[in-house]
């Protein structure tokens, strides 16, 4: 039984149907790389299987069991999701936000504990960002606020971590740490993450196993290798590129000059 | 770093309880009549015949008791608008949700008397006036769920322009507008402070912050957004739907009985955000103490700046807060939130 599924998932918006009979399986453990040109469906997928667009078909899994049956916390508990928009209209302080992920660990009225002190810290410790803590998420580039968002997530302590595009403004150095600690944070075995990537080099190099979208469908489901092939991307972007190898072996995708 | 402990909650709301106590002090010992702060606490205590103790019954503490409510009512429905259109720029009467509850109050008094509805029926009258504008708010000018500063404002300032040219028509249609009775409701005042009239208007507030502080922290994750905060745990629709209805509400009596007294809503909450922070858990508490003190103070100027002649609190409350609306809208954190 995979930790987290999608099963056959077809999802329309606005009447407009934008994901086609979608099945895939995190597994316990892994980074799965999702990828694919703009429109394809990649964020849309994400928020399916956040449980925040109604599926017209098909199942979403949490440990077998149909998430639908889950309430609200217990989806929290499981869910943790990097959203693409982190903006938030009022001074809340970077720490105040990371302390947002352990809601679904608070009771009702609650007030939180040193654990989760604790835990918000930790997440940002790993992050590298205990710096902010103090400032207000008002102040911080878009690329701060990222961290955030991840550490928010992060302190959240889900089975299952979505991220969309979480890594898009973020500097070589924090990107390579952030998709080091999203891996990190799955490699104990009993948890994993799902990752919207634009960048295929990156995908390829921090995801065990890629899924390539194309126009709501699912085109390919493999290891990065099989996956990010010529004739993969080509059919999946509509444009000339090659294949290089990297000093590691892996594939790098290089565009072609055209004409 | 000051985050939110238990302790520092109650420390904080004490704190401004206290300055509520002082500012409803200094509204009673301040009018006409002088009276010293010991005839007050005196006639407050004992409730004899004398002269004093009258003033203060039967005048004072009912104005100053309907400018608290009135004052902690609009204030809270400002917080619990800004946090459920995630915008620091939302208040009941810069968004237009006072002029409709004013609009559906003028419309029951112009227009009632023709099927019999007394006075009784404008409450009710502006609780539906404010409600339907806060659902015209939500659905005009909002995209998707996403609510934009630029559209949010002009739909108040369109709205607001729309509701009173209506009143001020109904108003003229009826025969209401004699004098300068209307127009004074129009820039809000408290001189029909009664003690039930406070009475009815503290039960809005008391319903509202019933509904409100149990979800104010909900509120902050709702800063994250809606699909962020449902992600959360929170339900969004039924937590915004309660809460679209407990500030209509709470507008509404206030509305009601003290016509449109406006930016209490925005200077309280601002003013508090920036002192405590963004906590709805505490802000939303404080913003009631807050707004109440800052009202009863207002009502006082407005009761004492021309010597003998009344203001009404509506001028006092607009002085204050039209300026500092103009400052709020070139900070930076708020052209941020723009589209």
């Amino acid at each position: 039984m995979s930790l987290f599924a999608l099963e056959a998932v077809s999802v329309a918006l606005d009447g407009r149907s934008v994901l086609r009979n979608v099945s895939l399986a995190l597994r316990r453990g892994e980074v799965l790389g999702l990828v694919g040109g703009n429109g394809a469906g990649k964020t849309t997928l994400l928020r399916a299987a956040a449980g925040s667009v109604p599926l017209a078909s098909g199942r979403i899994l949490f440990r077998g069991e149909d998430a639908v049956q889950l309430s609200r916390n217990a989806r929290a508990l499981a869910l943790a999701v990097v959203p693409q928009d982190t903006r938030v209209p009022f001074p809340f302080t970077a720490l105040e936000i990371v302390l947002m992920g352990r809601a679904p660990h608070l009771h009702w009225l609650g007030f939180e504990s040193q654990r989760d002190l604790d835990a918000a810290h930790a997440a940002m410790q790993q992050l590298g960002i205990e710096g902010l803590a103090a400032r207000s998420v008002l102040e911080l580039s878009g690329g701060e606020r990222q961290l955030v968002m991840v550490a928010r997530a992060f302190a959240q302590q889900a089975d299952v971590l979505l991220l969309d595009e979480a890594t898009a403004h973020l500097d070589l150095r924090h990107r390579a740490r952030v998709l080091a600690r999203v891996r990190g944070a799955v490699r104990s075995g009993t948890r994993a993450a799902l990752v919207v990537s634009h960048d295929l080099d990156w995908a390829a190099r921090y995801c065990d196993r890629l899924a390539l979208l194309a126009e709501g469908e699912l085109l390919v489901l493999g290891d990065p290798v099989e996956v990010l092939t010529r004739a993969n991307l080509q059919r999946a972007y509509g444009v000339e590129i090659e294949i290089a190898r990297g000093p590691d072996g892996l594939p790098l995708v290089v565009p072609s000059r055209g004409l | 770093m000051t985050l939110l402990t238990p302790r520092r909650l109650f420390w904080v709301l004490l704190a401004l309880f206290v300055l509520l106590l002082l500012c409803a002090l200094v509204g009673m010992v301040v009018g006409p009549s002088h009276l010293s702060l010991a005839e007050v606490v005196r006639a407050l205590l004992e409730r004899d015949t004398s002269p004093a103790a009258d003033i203060v019954w039967r005048v004072r503490l009912p104005r100053v008791l309907l400018a608290l409510v009135v004052g902690a009512s609009l204030s809270t429905a400002g917080v619990l608008f800004q946090a459920l259109l995630r915008n620091p720029l939302a208040d009941p009467f810069v968004l237009g949700i006072s002029g409709g509850a004013a609009l559906g109050g003028i419309s029951v008094l112009a227009l009632g008397a023709v099927v019999g509805w007394g006075y009784g029926a404008v409450p009710p009258a502006a609780f539906a006036g404010a409600l339907l504008a806060a659902v015209l708010l939500f659905v005009v000018a909002g995209v998707r769920g996403r609510l934009s500063a630029t559209r949010l404002l002009l739909t108040g300032v369109v709205f607001n322009a729309f509701a009173s040219a209506l009143i001020v028509f109904l108003a003229s249609l009826a025969g209401l507008a004699q004098g300068t009775q209307i127009f004074l409701w129009l820039l809000g005042n408290l001189s029909a402070a009664r003690a039930d009239v406070a009475g009815f208007v503290a039960l809005f507030l008391g319903a509202g912050l019933l509904c409100a502080l149990p979800l104010a922290r909900h509120l902050n994750l709702l800063a994250l957004g809606d699909e962020s905060a449902a992600q959360l745990g929170v339900a969004v629709e039924r937590t915004k739907r309660l809460l679209l209805l407990a500030t209509s509400l709470m507008v509404g009596a206030a509305v009601s009985v003290s016509g449109l007294v406006g930016f209490v809503g925005l200077i309280i909450p601002h003013l508090l955000r920036l002192l405590l922070g963004p906590d709805h858990r505490l802000l939303v508490p404080a913003a009631a103490l807050g707004g109440a003190a800052f009202l009863v103070l207002c009502d006082t100027l407005a009761r004492t700046l021309l010597g003998g002649r009344e203001l009404p609190v509506g001028a006092v409350t607009a002085l204050l807060g039209g300026p500092l609306f103009l400052v709020l809208l070139r900070r930076q954190d708020v052209r941020a939130f723009a589209p």
